[in-house]
């Protein structure tokens, strides 16, 4: 077991406790190494923090990034940009070519344009909640009618219908849920039409997603049940503002900056869907976390950031979403659910199916 | 966790949990099975069997049964599906214990008349974990090659399916032994890196206190 050649800036990661365990300096790294289970070098290992080192312990599997600072720092060191950062850890941890894994995500970002371009207006759902709004939506914005204007417009049609969609069992491409999986699509569809950008470019702004959403899940959680709507919509929409950063030329910390904003925006989000069912009110959530998305990217792209650090601003998610009652965290019993009229509904749907 | 798991999967809704992990466990069933299967008795459980109905549940299980991917356009179709194939099915209310809210008992007959009866839960995101095989502790999330042997609790059978296994040159990612008493019936859950070939399986399944060998291949 070869020793640490370099250690920590921020903290020396060959002392530190984990659930009261000490560990002795070459032990630690070979347990970082076992626990990451990805061949991942020492050098690499010795970017992490002692705090982020022992999260990755306690999480028992493989984290891809234990904070966007860590993306940063690597994508400093290797001198390559965010997304990079994030195709070449893909790499290793799926053991996969830089062309093999630019593909699977460019499939991915089809399958988001597939699904997109099959939405279907006359579609109800099983329980008859959800569809017909997308249809609405295109109608207005093809009007002129939209007080938001042509591209919000547009964004706002494209998060209704996907969500609709999903409600109606076609098929969708979870980012990062299912519950959420028009958040991305909304954003990146509408800004590729608007501006024209090549795919290549809209795969790399996926891959900067695909960052942020890999820390959150580290950091907190991506999951209704665990953290609440704003570990889903809220996950889904930072993801999308550092894509969008990106698109409009962002670097690295205008990225992690209009990440941290939208998250900050939706942070206690319940998730309290009426009758348990992943429509009312996630369908339309994706329109205020497709816009949110927006608006943070262009606030980073003015230059303004996020007064606490975006690391800090995914922790905060955590401690809310571990704070909030398990009635609003996808048991469909708090919130919206537990409305008269959400109970009425629920009762309804339990009659009729 | 990986990219595709914060990217992807591409699915059929509405909920990961609910639609697409009931799709994984009714595949990996259906995998597990080894043959195609005529008969499913499906029960459902807490989460599954209260909000089942609207999320596709029923239909995503038996399109899991049917061999389809949670991507498969076909999924709200797979009752009817079912009957063009002639898989008889019945879904229905489970009791378990101390069971995960979204969980789910199946009682399988395969077209040879080989029967399999499993508990399995979906953990969230897709994930699912496959709880029980015929009444024994399980425990495996489907994502390896994966190879479930039931035996006498008795010295020597580890070392029979490890040595055959070593042999071979597959290396064991994970490995679990239960058993349900000193003696009794035993089960060991082997996580393998590589896939483990069709006549090693048979010869398992005909050592002397072996009583079933259930495999779980990714091909």
């Amino acid at each position: 077991m070869a020793r640490a050649p370099g250690r920590d800036q921020q903290g020396d990661i060959s002392e530190f406790e984990v659930k009261g365990r000490p560990f002795g300096g070459a032990i630690t790294l070979r347990e970082s190494m076992a626990v990451r289970g990805c061949g991942q070098s020492v050098m690499e290992i010795a970017l992490v923090t002692a705090e982020e080192a022992a999260m990755l312990f306690s999480k028992g599997y493989y984290v891809m990034y234990k904070s966007m600072e860590q993306i940063l720092r690597q994508g400093k060191a290797a001198g390559c940009p965010f997304w990079e950062v994030v195709l070449l850890d893909d790499c290793k941890e799926r053991n996969v070519t830089r062309g093999e894994s630019f593909a699977t995500l460019a499939g991915m970002y089809r399958a988001m344009k597939e699904a997109d371009a099959a939405y279907d207006g006359g579609l109800f759902s099983a329980s008859g909640l959800s569809g017909g709004d997308g249809q609405k939506l295109e109608k207005a914005v093809r009007e002129g009618r939209m007080l938001c204007g042509g591209l919000i417009g547009t964004v706002m049609e494209k998060a209704v219908k996907m969500g609709e969609s999903n409600a109606c069992m076609k098929r969708i491409v979870a980012a990062p849920t299912a519950g959420a999986c028009g958040v991305l699509p909304a954003v990146f569809l509408a800004l590729e039409a608007e501006r024209k950008f090549p795919e290549e470019k809209m795969v790399e702004a996926l891959y900067v997603s695909v960052g942020i959403g890999g820390v959150i899940a580290g950091r907190a959680f991506i999951a209704g049940a665990s953290g609440g709507c704003q570990a889903e919509i809220g996950s889904a929409s930072a993801m999308a503002a550092g894509g969008a950063a990106y698109l409009m030329g962002g670097g690295g910390e205008e990225i992690v900056h209009a990440a941290a904003m939208a998250m900050k925006n939706l942070l206690g989000l319940a998730c309290d869907p009426v009758a348990g069912l992943v429509e009312v009110p996630c369908v339309k959530r994706n329109v205020i976390g497709a816009v949110n998305a927006l608006t943070s990217a262009d606030m980073a792209m003015a230059g303004i950031k996020s007064k606490i650090p975006p690391d800090e601003v995914i922790d905060a998610m955590r401690s809310i979403g571990t704070a909030m009652p398990p009635c609003v965290r996808e048991t469909g019993q708090g919130g919206l659910a537990a409305t008269p009229t959400g109970v009425q509904i629920m009762q309804g749907l339990s009659e009729k199916m | 966790m990986n990219m595709l798991d914060i990217i992807g999967p591409v699915m059929v809704g509405p909920s990961s949990s609910h639609t697409a992990g009931a799709v994984k466990i009714g595949y990996i069933s259906r995998k597990l099975m080894g043959e195609e299967i005529k008969k499913a008795k499906i029960y459902l459980y807490g989460s599954f069997l209260a909000t089942g109905k609207g999320h596709g549940t029923d239909r995503a299980l038996v399109a899991g049964l049917l061999g389809l991917h949670v991507d498969d356009i076909r999924i709200p179709q797979s009752f009817e599906l079912a009957k063009e194939r002639g898989m008889e099915f019945a879904v229905g209310a489970a009791e378990l214990v101390d069971a995960h809210p979204n969980s789910v008992r199946l009682e399988l007959t395969g077209e040879s008349g080989r029967e399999l009866e499993i508990v399995a839960a979906s953990i969230g995101g897709g994930q699912v974990r496959i709880c029980k095989i015929d009444g024994l502790t399980a425990n495996f999330g489907g994502d390896y090659p994966t190879l479930i042997v039931h035996n006498q609790d008795q010295p020597g059978h580890l070392t029979e399916v490890t040595s055959m296994l070593a042999h071979k040159s597959i290396n064991i990612a994970t490995m679990q032994l239960y058993r349900d008493s000193r003696g009794g019936n035993a089960v060991m859950v082997l996580e393998c890196d590589q896939e483990v070939p069709e006549e090693s399986i048979r010869w398992l399944a005909h050592l002397e206190g072996i009583n079933k060998v259930t495999y779980l291949s990714l091909k």
